[in-house]
């Protein structure tokens, strides 16, 4: 049996630089920020997406609306994945249509969180585009869905698990491989 | 770990604070999806749920359809009159037929006491109490223990009167039931005829005047007075029944504290409650109404959602977000 380690992909400063990068990007792919929205998935996301929105608040100067969002009852694995954990909050701004809506998630995988994210959007609102911003793209992708900006490209061995640490959860941040043994 | 309600959902007898707790903290999320422009999710597509009536409901019988086709369910409503069906047999025959073509919940309203467990013992599909004879109705207890967090915040160390006709009431037991769980002192008020013998039993307090009821309590859940029961003489007359123990604005105003004024419903106006305190600043009957849905879909999710051991399976897979 391997002994379980943790090995740093982006330790809290890379994570800070990061995000400033992706909050520029974010800006530019909206073609400004007149139109954009954020909106975070539970729960890593959600506070990721407040990070990104503070930061496009002191880059281009301009308070774009924020969303969070629990895909939970999107889900398409309600049969297998039970005891269910308690549903998130779920808060959108009032107005999706016309926008441009950008999807925070901390780690893109097989992609069907967004699948299920997409899903639950258009029944809130018919955005001009919805784009996907992640802090890290492990790959592994079951669905043909990709991220527009991300923050990092992680190759994951087999067995072994990546994990997105946030301050506000976890008590700082950090992006970490982990030896799971279960993945 | 978290916990998990099993095949049915019978009553609040058996459960554990921390499944009452559980369910109270899953319908949180779901008064959200009724307040939204599109009110539906997908989370139970696909899934059948017969709503077995043998009891006359409006509000409840709506509510739980409400719930399940918020939740995307396909639902059927059968409605057997009381009088032609036998308890037993009969029952299970029906739902035994029902589930041969292939449902997978039911909600069954009966009016014999353990109908909902008999049915429960005998077929696959889960099962929902939606109230059996004098025993329970676990859904109408937890939107009120509900409607009382929204309001006060908290239900450890309230006090919560329960007036009215305790004997005949499923709502009282299911509440008192829940309500100690969660570390809640309950009392019950009413006259004599209408409070059973050994109620203090289930470790409530007996009042035997409306005034000290109001005086002790944070919270009064004023019972329906069951007029058809009148004929058998629990009580002397309904003006008389108003005078001594109605919930008057009068008796509501002399209260030490600020009350929540909790009803199940359907209301008698002028006979258990004073219509300016079911329509005044104390009353939460409506937000009741509105919790009822959301607590109707939080239960159907909970029972609805994966087998234990796929769950043990399905751990560690989740991490990250990156399902």
């Amino acid at each position: 049996m391997n002994p379980s380690y943790n090995e740093t992909v982006l330790d809290t400063g890379a994570v800070a630089d990061v995000l400033k990068r992706m909050a520029r990007e974010i800006v530019e792919f909206a073609g400004g920020t007149d139109e954009l929205v954020l909106v975070g998935i539970q729960r890593r996301g959600s506070d990721l997406a407040e990070r990104l929105s503070r930061l496009i608040a002191d880059q281009a100067g301009a308070q774009v609306p924020l969303g969070v969002m629990d895909i939970t009852l999107y889900r398409d694995d309600l049969q297998t994945v039970g005891p269910r954990p308690v549903v998130g909050e779920t808060r959108l701004p009032q107005q999706l249509d016309h926008k441009w809506v950008m999807i925070v998630d901390d780690v893109l995988y097989t992609g069907r969180t967004i699948r299920a994210a997409m899903d639950q959007l258009a029944d809130f609102g018919r955005p001009a585009r919805i784009g996907l911003a992640v802090l890290v793209d492990r790959g592994g992708r079951e669905l043909p869905i990709q991220a527009d900006i991300v923050g990092a490209h992680v190759d994951v061995p087999t067995g072994e698990r990546v994990d997105v640490l946030v301050t506000e959860l976890d008590g700082r941040d950090a992006v970490e491989l982990v030896d799971g043994g279960k993945t | 770990m978290v916990p998990s309600l099993g095949k049915d959902l019978l009553g609040l007898e058996h459960l554990t604070p921390e499944q009452i707790r559980l369910i109270l903290d899953t319908a949180e999320p779901f008064k959200e999806v009724s307040e939204r422009p599109i009110k539906k999710v997908p989370t139970l597509r696909g899934k059948t749920i017969v709503n077995l009536f043998f009891e006359a409901s409006t509000r409840t019988r709506i509510s739980f359809e409400f719930a399940e086709k918020r939740l995307s369910a396909d639902t059927v409503n059968v409605a057997a009159q009381g009088s032609s069906v036998q308890k037993g047999e009969s029952l299970v025959d029906t739902a035994q037929n029902l589930e041969a073509m292939r449902i997978d919940m039911v909600v069954v309203r009966h009016p014999s006491s353990g109908a909902a467990k008999f049915l429960g013992d005998r077929i696959r599909s889960n099962v929902i109490n939606g109230g059996d004879g004098m025993h329970e109705h676990p859904t109408q207890a937890l939107l009120d223990m509900l409607s009382i967090r929204d309001r006060v915040g908290h239900i450890d160390g309230l006090k919560v009167c329960i007036c009215g006709d305790v004997a005949h009431s499923r709502v009282a037991r299911s509440n008192i039931w829940g309500l100690t769980k969660l570390g809640a002192e309950v009392a019950v008020c009413g006259p004599q005829s209408l409070i059973p013998g050994a109620i203090e039993e289930l470790g409530v307090t007996v009042f035997r005047r409306i005034e000290e009821a109001i005086e002790w309590a944070d919270v009064l859940n004023v019972l329906r007075l069951q007029l058809e029961r009148m004929k058998a003489g629990y009580i002397p007359s309904i003006r008389e029944y108003y005078r001594v123990f109605g919930v008057t604005l009068e008796r509501v105003e002399r209260a030490p504290r600020d009350l929540v004024i909790l009803h199940p419903g359907p209301m008698n106006r002028g006979v258990e409650i004073d219509s300016r305190v079911a329509d005044g600043p104390h009353s939460v009957i409506l937000h009741q109404v509105t919790n009822g849905v959301a607590v109707r879909m939080a239960v159907l999710y909970l029972l609805a959602g994966g087998q234990p051991e796929l769950a043990e399976a399905a751990k560690g897979s989740d991490r990250g977000g990156a399902v």
